[in-house]
């Protein structure tokens, strides 16, 4: 027999709400708000210890980063001065950095254009009813999942000079190419690999949004009669059009991060012909040791990234990170 | 599901992609079964070994610690997934739950690491890492916490875990409240069991994460004995330079662990409900 399991009244005000409970002793209503009940500390007790790492390794070295790009390391990495926005102008006047910034614009508009498309219309094969669809979506998942590293190996080795990529342009009656060799044909070897990385992931943020199409829309194309490109242009494309937008601007982000391709296959060579921004400031930094330099290319990249970020934020992801 | 002649040319295609997709591992583990008295680099290539051997494999094996590497990557990558599982659900609950001074600057601030690349800040991490002597120099345990610690929480899990919490109706934590539990033990042992699912996506994307992360230990590790799988399988091509069969087989080993944890954990990865779930 159960009587009156929970004594308990709850009224949700404004913000915070307020539970009214039976004392069993006294038999009395007491009431008492939830902001008393966790406590004044509760939550900063539970936010301390990620708000510790965030600090450190997180804030501290945000702001140092932009306090070190005004200093000048180049004689000595003990003692620096004061250079005020030096290091920004020999950047800007610093023909490697146009170089630089040229190749993240091939990134962008060479890799994320492939990287939009291609995983949709993927996805819309595979977002159907036929036989080994399991199997395809592990297969083409499995790039994602590999160590960077190892893929960039596996296509260096594909690249070797007498390797069996040349060997099917040979096939094909073409000369052999340099793919890693040559500056005019590195950074599209490079891009493949991002591009073939990519294609997998893409491809499921594209298959999880393409079950929220209605299926009445496409019931509706089948009974007009239309074809698999008008079916899908006009309601699949329109459809998910927030999640293109989505993938275009992850694919730019993660375009500019561009690192471990690069430090495994070329090192940034040939001619600086392979070198992105971050792996500029790795070598600036880590080889190189002129800090002020490489923190003020790493503003540089900050900002680039915070502005495609906050268009990312405020245009798509909206709900996930509202208050 | 029949085998239907419509269908084909969806077939055709998507065998088309799944084959680009691991023709390079299959080049590659191609060239790691061929023996020496095979050209690797023969025109028209061979897919199957005519001269086929383990050889390479037990060599690189003998040559170079790959069981270290990985044990060092187990450390590594499962330490940042504990870290990140404890700290991401502690902050994410008063963000969830509470009201209280300075929450919308909290907020703000987290959401604000989201858009600072770690690319960006790398150099003085790595500088405030070894003020804090968390390099190998100093041991191999304060070389490992330095390698966990600018990763041990994500902004991505503290926003997952906060989304868990919201889901969960609020009777649940009253009813606990009424049967006289603070507001850790609600935490702990009402909360934490109910949002079981996030923490297992949590868990697994970063520990993908985690497994792969390239440019940080590059940056801090010096000791070999301290390498992570991909800063050693990395560094197989300076130790044998042009000995392809070495390096491919090296590559193949170094990558077996991670496909036996994605085929066994492939519902969470192609199940297309956690969409966007890893890095960004």
């Amino acid at each position: 027999m159960i009587l009156y399991k929970k004594y308990i009244f709850v009224t949700y005000l404004y913000k915070g709400y307020y539970y009214f409970r039976l004392d069993h002793r006294t038999l009395k209503w007491h009431n008492s708000d939830m902001f008393k009940y966790y406590g004044k500390f509760a939550p900063y007790m539970f936010l301390l210890p990620a708000g510790i790492v965030l600090l450190i390794f997180f804030f501290i070295p945000f702001f140092q980063t932009i306090g070190l790009s005004f200093l000048n390391y180049s004689h000595s990495i003990y003692n620096p001065d004061f250079a005020g926005i030096k290091n920004y102008i020999e950047i800007l006047h610093n023909p490697v950095f146009y170089k630089v910034m040229w190749n993240t614009v091939l990134y962008l508009i060479v890799a994320v254009p492939i990287l939009a498309i291609s995983p949709l219309f993927l996805a819309v094969l595979i977002n159907q009813k036929i036989k080994g669809i399991t199997l395809y979506k592990i297969l083409i998942y499995l790039p994602v999942i590999v160590s960077i590293v190892v893929a960039a190996i596996a296509f260096k080795w594909l690249y070797a000079q007498d390797g069996i990529l040349n060997y099917f342009m040979q096939l094909f009656h073409l000369p052999k190419i340099g793919w890693l060799t040559d500056p005019k044909y590195a950074i599209y070897s490079v891009i493949i690999v991002t591009i073939w990385k990519g294609i997998g992931y893409y491809m499921m943020i594209y298959l999880a949004s393409l079950m929220s199409v209605p299926k009445e829309l496409y019931e509706a194309c089948d009974i007009d009669g239309a074809n698999f490109w008008q079916k899908h242009l006009t309601v699949t494309v329109p459809h998910l059009m927030p999640t293109i937008a989505l993938v275009t601007t992850i694919s730019s982000i993660s375009a500019m991060k561009i690192f471990a391709e690069i430090y495994v296959m070329t090192k940034g060579g040939p001619l600086d012909s392979t070198k992105t921004i971050v792996y500029y400031i790795y070598e600036k930094a880590f080889e190189n040791l002129d800090l002020g330099y490489a923190s003020a290319m790493a503003v540089i990249l900050l900002i680039i990234v915070m502005i495609f970020s906050l268009i990312n934020i405020f245009c798509f992801e909206r709900g996930r990170y509202k208050i | 599901m029949k085998l239907n002649f419509k269908n084909i040319p969806t077939h055709i295609i998507l065998i088309a992609v799944s084959l680009l997709s691991i023709f390079p591992f299959i080049w590659l583990l191609s060239t790691s079964l061929k023996g020496a008295g095979e050209n690797i680099f023969a025109y028209p290539p061979t897919i199957i070994p005519h001269d086929f051997t383990w050889e390479n494999y037990s060599g690189v094996w003998q040559r170079v610690d790959l069981m270290r590497y990985f044990i060092n990557s187990i450390i590594v990558a499962g330490a940042t997934v504990i870290l990140n599982l404890i700290l991401s659900s502690l902050a994410a609950y008063p963000l969830a739950r509470m009201e209280f001074k300075g929450k919308k600057i909290t907020f703000f601030a987290i959401l604000a690491t989201i858009m600072i690349p770690f690319q960006a800040i790398m150099l003085p991490v790595y500088l405030i890492t070894l003020k804090l002597h968390l390099v190998d120099a100093y041991g191999d345990t304060m070389g490992f916490i330095g390698l966990v610690m600018p990763f041990a929480v994500s902004a991505f899990g503290i926003f997952l875990m906060r989304q868990a919490f919201l889901a969960i109706p609020r009777e649940m934590e009253e009813a606990a409240i009424v049967d006289g539990c603070n507001v850790f033990q609600v935490f702990w042992k009402v909360l934490l069991p109910m949002v079981k699912p996030s923490l297992a996506v949590l868990a697994i994307f970063t520990f993908i994460g985690s497994w792969g992360e390239f440019l940080w230990p590059s940056i801090v590790l010096t000791k070999e004995s301290m390498f992570t799988l991909p800063v050693g399988v990395n560094n197989l091509q300076g130790m044998f330079s042009s000995n392809w069969r070495y390096i491919a087989a090296g590559s193949i080993i170094s990558t077996i662990p991670i496909i036996i944890f994605f085929l066994a954990m492939q519902k969470y990865f192609i199940s297309g409900e956690n969409e966007g779930a890893v890095k960004g």
